[in-house]
């Protein structure tokens, strides 16, 4: 049992050790609504199925060139009433924006409208084939075409590249484009700058793309530093990757400085959009000398995070990259129409449009992208109209600020004086004093009913606390949470090692995720015997 | 605006809280010149939730969805049906509104699924472990060929020219950026793949064969003769399947000796979607390899409690962890679809993949047959799946495919539309046949056929 801690504060499941509130083991493992639930592999059988299908004839010919299977595949089947019941159980041991407070910094976790999910399943959207011909189509191209006239409109820039399917792949997509844009003119640029507080995927997309990476410090101000970035560029700097809102929640405030000097020594500025969350409808990026930002629409535009994706990542480029874009591509040309344009307009339409060859540099993906997503965040655009995203924009600013503002006297806010925060606050565990830290209290607030917020990112700051409240919550929300949060905090300030054991009433406790690395087992596999 | 809960009292409050006087105090860091005061022109404002249904509904009703007419398009993706359930379970706030399981103590529903999803990959693809999943069949194309470098520390890819055409575009196009070299080879029209012409471009400098398992014309052929031929040369054979469905009737790939198998797992539970999202399968043979796969692993361990949980293990490989050293930049996989995929294999179990793959070869024979009989029309094929290729007489099958889609009938994917410029594949047809497609509509497209192929061309 551990010393009682300063603050007086007891988890309940140490209380039980005094035999106050020790109920029996129980038979099932369950906890009255807390289910166990055994894997598929262990209650259903290969005999039995919840599709009602024609019965096979085994001795239908065939003509599977000899290659028939005959051993078992080892799959299970459960029936419907089972299958509906094992998701439902397993559903239960997750948390979701639909339950609380999900404050991820970077990641933008806002509420999810239901309108978005039913206009995506109109059958006219998801019951339509990539390959159809265009003239069975011309609805969904119109939707393409619409969204992309919205982002161009949004971010001030030339042209969209559609089909990356997410994040990490709109940030391939724009530095393959810069790529092509270089060699274009004959310049084979080898190093790609990268400022310490980006995204891991920046460096690994760089060196996927051919690119070396160099780091960029950040100021004590959590900001580019921007006199190291200048005295980095040369001849040999095909682009710098940024992001902006930055991951310390602040703005760039020499955004168009930096791009004009890595312009002028011939490179382009990638900009990571994760965090366009906190200025659209406010700030155009292409009016800060963007060439090309990968836009997340789940984060900005709410498609639904799905316990890991699909995300979604169009690309909006300069006037400088848009000819050298993946197809397929949607493209303004001056009398402000979007076009879509696939292989076999491409020609022409560069030839018009571009005057001259394309220097497109290929096919990303099979198909045209993440069109379930497009609709959904279509659908989101047109709910809040340009007036409701400005406003969007204000309110998760507003959101993140109250928040640093309220919890800054007790937690260490290591930029809180370098001008108001974006989208999100951060926070540091340098004040703790003990050995207790950022995770132990990331998991005290499971017990406190909340997802924890960002943790360990940016690397720049010591057990970094990221908290992005976004515009979707209430006052009175952000109010509870932070009376939440500073008990925690309070308690980590006091040393409390109960918290060391925390969390106490999640489905499970702390997983040893050391063991689950040291010797995988990744796939279920029968009991022997 | 409804998804905006601050009222105007709130805002005040809120903003003497900060000390701010106004919403643009917070925006000071934004130079004048980038600031966006006014509304931004050709965008309309906020619109009620009747109004977007209409316009959304407007949208979706120029488009011809493939329940509407008699429907024979595959080439990658495929209309199988999906059980009503399926949607139901996706729908859970609790699944669609999850976060990636990072924080596993509260995130156990998302990483027993993909767990379990992993296995049932796994099993499917005769393999010993499967990823939870990366964005679709062509970008999981790519990862391959890239793992295969690493494994085998060699740069040169050969590519099956049955290899579907958009795949190999994406292969390449990682190359030229990598310095990976990509042998490539077009189709030839024939009933039987080149296996022999195949094997003998593999070298001592071979990564990977590339194959795809049945191939874009959808023909059926033993897997084993190339992966002994690369193994001799000390190459991967990478198979690549577009049609989960089919591996309830034919082999797995893994048993034919494929080393890192990858595929489109869109057949099962997502639907079409007009090409996304969709739900790239990886799966490797030997569980040494594992450490070199790209995306996300879900791993078993126990908790404080010593009670049975799962993780996402393994991170050392990725991108967050090891930045410029990677295995993959792929930051996300496709959660949701995959749990679309878990729900609808677990409906269907074994003896539902069997008895689903059984109906669709049954019904692809019966339209062969039907097809073959129809003056100017041939069947290429000798084996097959559920999909095969038609030589038409005549007209070139791209304007065959137009005039039948002006008749209300999805007739199929005709290869000129897959190569273009390849004029050896101009009248070549790729009709797919799945339990959706009833004899009537095969019949319907016989007519069709029938009738577009006696005119002559222009």
């Amino acid at each position: 049992m551990n010393a009682p801690n300063k603050s007086g504060w007891k988890p309940q499941m140490a209380a039980a050790e005094d035999g106050l509130h020790n109920g029996p083991q129980t038979t099932t493992g369950n906890r009255a609504l807390m289910l166990e639930e055994p894997l598929i592999f262990e209650i259903g059988t290969s005999e039995t199925t919840g599709v009602d299908l024609p019965a096979v004839d085994a001795n239908a010919p065939t003509r599977l060139g000899g290659l028939e299977r005959d051993d078992a595949i080892g799959l299970v089947g459960l029936t419907e009433p089972e299958t509906v019941r094992h998701y439902t159980r397993l559903s239960r041991q997750n948390y979701g924006i639909d339950l609380g407070f999900f404050p991820l910094g970077s990641c933008t976790m806002k509420h999810n409208p239901r309108l978005n999910e039913k206009m995506a399943r109109l059958p006219g959207f998801a019951d339509v084939h990539p390959l159809q011909p265009v003239s069975t189509v011309s609805g969904a191209l119109e939707l393409m075409n619409e969204l992309a006239h919205w982002l161009i409109k949004l971010t001030g820039m030339h042209s969209v590249a559609m089909s990356p399917k997410a994040g990490a792949h709109g940030e391939l997509c724009g530095i393959l484009c810069i790529r092509a844009a270089l060699e274009a003119r004959g310049d084979a640029r080898k190093v790609v700058l990268v400022p310490e507080s980006a995204h891991g995927t920046n460096p690994a997309t760089a060196a996927f793309a051919g690119y070396a990476v160099d780091n960029i410090p950040a100021t004590s101000e959590g900001r580019v530093d921007v006199e190291a970035l200048k005295a980095r560029l040369g001849p040999d700097v095909a682009a710098v990757m940024i992001t902006n809102p930055n991951t310390c929640g602040l703005f760039e405030k020499d955004f168009r400085e930096i791009a004009d000097a890595v312009h002028e020594a011939g490179g382009f500025v990638y900009c990571d959009g994760a965090n366009f969350n906190a200025i659209v409808g406010k700030v155009r990026p292409g009016d800060l000398g963007v060439d090309a930002m990968h836009i997340n629409l789940h984060k900005t535009f709410s498609t639904p995070h799905g316990g890991g994706g699909p995300g979604s990542g169009p690309v909006v480029l300069s006037e400088a990259l848009a000819p050298y874009m993946p197809l397929p591509y949607t493209a303004r040309t001056k009398d402000g129409v979007v076009h879509l344009i696939e292989e076999e307009q491409a020609d022409e339409f560069a030839r018009e449009h571009f005057g001259g060859e394309l220097g497109h540099f290929g096919r990303m993906t099979a198909f045209h992208g993440q069109m379930g997503m497009f609709t959904r965040a279509l659908t989101y655009m047109l709910s809040h109209g340009a007036d409701g995203l400005k406003q969007v924009a204000e309110d998760a600013v507003l959101n993140a600020n109250y928040i640093l503002r309220s919890l800054e006297d007790l937690l260490h806010a290591p930029f809180a004086d370098a001008g108001p925060c974006m989208h999100e606050a951060l926070f540091g565990d340098k004040d703790f004093g003990n050995d207790l830290s950022t995770l132990d209290l990331a998991k005290a607030l499971i017990d406190e009913g909340y997802h924890p917020m960002t943790v360990y990112f940016p690397l720049v700051v010591h057990g970094a606390m990221l908290v992005e409240p976004t515009e979707t919550e209430s006052k009175a929300s952000i109010d509870q949470f932070i009376t939440a949060f500073r008990s925690v905090a309070q308690r980590a300030l006091d040393g409390d090692e109960t918290m060391k054991q925390a969390p106490y009433y999640a489905p499970r406790r702390r997983l040893d995720e050391t063991a689950a690395a040291r010797k995988p087992k990744l796939a279920w596999e029968a009991p022997e015997g | 605006m409804r998804y905006l809960p601050l009222t105007d009292t709130d805002r005040g409050e809120m903003l003497a809280k900060i000390g701010a006087n106004s919403i643009d105090d917070l925006f000071v860091d934004v130079p004048e010149i980038a600031r966006l005061d006014g509304p931004i022109h050709d965008l309309p404002m906020h619109a009620s939730e009747m109004a977007v249904e209409r316009h959304m509904k407007r949208l979706a009703g120029k488009n011809l969805s493939a329940g509407d007419a008699p429907f024979f398009l595959g080439a990658g993706a495929y209309r199988h049906h999906v059980p009503a359930s399926v949607d139901t379970v996706i729908q859970r706030g609790e699944f669609l509104t999850a976060y990636t399981p990072y924080q596993p103590e509260i995130a156990q529903g998302t990483l027993q699924m993909l767990f379990e999803f992993q296995t049932q990959v796994a099993k499917l693809y005769g393999c010993a472990v499967a990823n939870a999943s990366l964005y679709d069949g062509s970008t999981a194309c790519w990862e391959a060929v890239a793992m295969a470098t690493r494994v085998t520390k060699r740069k040169r890819a050969v590519l099956s020219g049955a290899l579907h055409p958009h795949y190999a575009q994406v292969v390449k196009t990682m190359a030229q950026f990598t310095g990976d070299e990509i042998a490539d080879s077009a189709p030839a029209i024939q009933a039987e793949p080149d296996i022999d012409g195949l094997i003998a471009r593999i070298d001592d400098e071979t990564a990977c064969v590339v194959v795809q398992y049945p191939d874009i014309l959808g023909r059926v052929s033993d897997l084993s003769k190339v992966a002994e031929a690369a193994h001799a040369k000390g190459a991967l054979l990478v198979a690549v399947n577009t049609e989960p469905v089919a591996l309830g009737a034919i082999k797995s790939p893994g048993e034919l000796g494929a080393d890192i198998v990858v595929g489109e797992g869109q057949s099962i539970g997502v639907g079409l979607q007009f090409g996304g999202p969709y739900l790239g399968l990886f799966a490797v043979r030997n569980p040494k390899h594992v450490r070199q796969m790209p995306g996300r692993l879900c791993g078993e361990t126990t908790d404080a409690e010593g009670k049975r949980g799962y993780v996402l293990t393994l991170s050392t490989r990725e991108q967050h962890i090891r930045r410029e050293k990677a295995t993959s930049n792929i930051c996300t996989n496709s959660g949701l679809c995959a749990l679309a995929f878990s729900v609808h294999m677990t409906l269907l179990g074994e003896r539902g993949m069997r008895e689903l793959a059984a109906e669709n070869h049954r019904l692809a024979c019966f339209a062969a047959d039907r097809l073959d009989k129809v003056p100017g029309v041939k069947v290429l094929n000798n084996a097959f799946f559920n999909e095969f290729i038609l030589m038409l007489d005549g007209k070139p099958a791209r304007e065959i495919v137009r005039e039948m889609a002006d008749r209300g009938v999805l007739g199929g994917v005709s290869l000129g539309r897959l190569y273009p410029g390849v004029k050896a594949l101009d009248h070549a047809l790729l009709v797919a046949v799945t339990e959706m497609t009833t004899e009537e509509d095969i019949e319907t497209l016989a007519t069709e056929l029938e009738a577009l192929v006696k005119e002559p061309a222009q």
